[in-house]
């Protein structure tokens, strides 16, 4: 079966800083916009599509069209959380292959960390609507990474999955975080104690944030952004880089249920669409993007998408495979992750960002030759309610 | 004053009923005439066949532990001065899961175990308002 060769990434940027206090996330969006833009070779009226999370003041997809200056023939405002990227590149997708445009712009700004936002250790506040779901949770001081924590607590005593084996994880983005300069300068600045490669044992003797989870395996909270530029055939064919095509693309919900499996996250519905289409198989893949809110979150996603079988990815993260220059494939998260690179709140434009860069060669800790790379989204939290998308992502 | 947990909040009408039943000490759950199914949580149809049909029941308020958390930092005020403090979905021997507390051990760490039996102990605020379901080991 041919790859479909519809629409492509051409155009992509990250905002460098992960700590800056001058600018608004508005303001980052615009200059992220600004760069992936002059990326891809074109001009900031070329775009006639676009897409937004929100967050910003105003109305989403109103206020951003009017800030930038745009009038687009089509806009999306998917909003599930951080996985939101995925989504929007996956509907990206679909609009250009009908015609609907022909250059989309994707665009992410946040400044959590300036905000002092205590994204992880919160709990819930009484600030939000009177919900269902409010009215049943709220009570129990479940924090985000709390929610984390119950999904890894019930991952070892189901299938025996160790510490030590989810710290591999931590270990492998570490290592990849410290090849990537912009990586190196978010540590620095969000003054983690030691900017260096870490051990398995560095993970474990790292402090309880939510039992079982340590700190070591938690996403940083940061500021930061991005923009992706993607656009049809022609004009990708026409772009000054070389067009990272999107062959395949899934997604899911998943959430609580009387009996379920807090395992089993909506990456399990949303892999197969995805490869199917793509006509490819994992373990074909060179680059796994996965969304490293937390180290639970890639155990399950390996899982999920079938990298391994269910209950396997303890022994699956041990082997070593994840790192950019073991010929075993795929590398995970090169560019540093959400753990040791860039975690606003948002992490999943930089999944993205990354995929492409790998796939044009241009990652700091390049793959040999990568052909094929999976970007997956979770947003939401992995313990209650999330969103799960997957996006194939294959270079000529 | 002590700060206060987050409380549930009113009108919210499909889980108006499960807190009220909480004032009389009753924890409760549906289940729908239409297909059976076990509902929760708490709502106006039922999310399996969208029949509206649902009978409300008293559940016996035992059951299993599914998995838990222990919370280590929370910068909620209401939280921050308990210590560490074991947050659970539990399994109800009626078939639904709620999340709830495991209260009643010393240390959660060691305590509390996934597949470990609980009963219901009601954590009780004051007069006229809600009670909170919280489980205690069995």
């Amino acid at each position: 079966m041919a790859q479909r060769r519809d629409a492509a990434i051409v155009g992509i940027h990250e905002y460098p800083l992960r700590v800056d206090g001058s600018v608004s996330a508005l303001q980052i969006k615009a200059e992220c916009a600004a760069r992936s833009l002059e990326d891809a070779g074109l001009s900031w009226q070329d775009v006639d599509a676009v897409y937004d999370t929100g967050g910003d003041q105003g109305i989403s997809g109103l206020a951003i069209a009017e800030y930038f200056g745009f009038k687009p023939r089509h806009i999306d405002t998917t909003y599930v959380g951080g996985s939101s990227f995925e989504f929007q590149a996956n509907h990206a997708l679909s609009m250009i292959a009908a015609g609907k445009c022909n250059a989309a712009l994707l665009t992410y700004g946040a400044t959590a960390h300036s905000d002092r936002r205590a994204i992880g250790t919160a709990g819930a506040t009484s600030a939000g609507p009177a919900t269902f779901v409010n009215n049943m949770e709220d009570p129990w001081g479940l924090t985000l990474i709390g929610n984390y924590a119950m999904v890894k607590n019930r991952h070892m005593h189901q299938y025996g999955t160790t510490n030590e084996q989810f710290a591999h994880i931590s270990v492998a983005t570490r290592r990849h975080a410290m090849r990537n300069p912009e990586a190196v300068q978010a540590m620095t600045d969000l003054q983690f104690v030691g900017v260096r490669e870490i051990t398995v044992s560095d993970v474990l003797e790292s402090r309880l944030i939510a039992y079982p989870l340590h700190l070591l395996e938690c996403c940083m909270v940061s500021d930061g952004g991005g923009a992706v530029v993607i656009a049809s055939s022609d004009v990708a064919r026409n772009a000054r880089k070389k067009p990272v095509w999107i062959i395949g693309t899934g997604e899911a919900t998943k959430y609580r249920e009387n009996g379920g499996d807090i395992t089993v996250s909506a990456g399990a519905q949303a892999a197969p669409p995805a490869f199917g289409e793509a006509g490819v198989t994992p373990a074909e893949i060179d680059v796994l993007m996965a969304y490293d809110s937390f180290s639970i979150t890639v155990m399950c996603l390996i899982e999920d998408l079938g990298f391994c079988a269910k209950g396997e990815g303890g022994a699956y993260v041990s082997e070593g495979h994840l790192v950019f220059d073991d010929p075993r494939k795929p590398a995970l998260n090169t560019d540093g992750g959400g753990l040791s690179s860039n975690h606003p709140g948002q992490r999943g434009i930089f999944l993205l960002i990354e995929a492409a860069r790998q796939l044009r060669g241009e990652s700091a800790s390049q793959v040999n030759d990568a052909k094929l790379a999976v970007a997956v989204g979770n947003g939401g939290q992995l313990g209650s309610r999330h969103a799960t998308a997957v996006t194939i992502l294959a270079a000529d | 004053m002590a700060a206060s947990r987050p409380q549930p909040r009113f009108p919210e009408p499909d889980t108006q009923p499960f807190w009220d039943a909480t004032k009389r000490r009753e924890l409760t759950y549906q289940t729908c005439n239409g297909c059976h199914a076990v509902i929760f949580y708490p709502r106006r149809h039922c999310p399996e066949c969208g029949g509206r049909d649902t009978t409300w029941h008293v559940s016996k308020g035992e059951g299993t532990v599914y998995t838990f958390s222990v919370i280590m930092q929370s910068r909620h005020p209401a939280f921050a001065e308990l210590g560490a403090y074991a947050v659970a979905y539990v399994d109800l021997d009626e078939g639904f899961r709620m999340m709830s507390n495991i209260v009643g051990v010393e240390d959660p760490v060691r305590d509390v175990t996934c597949g470990m039996r609980v009963r219901l102990r009601w954590a009780d605020q004051g007069d006229d308002t809600v009670a909170l379901p919280m489980f205690e080991p069995a």
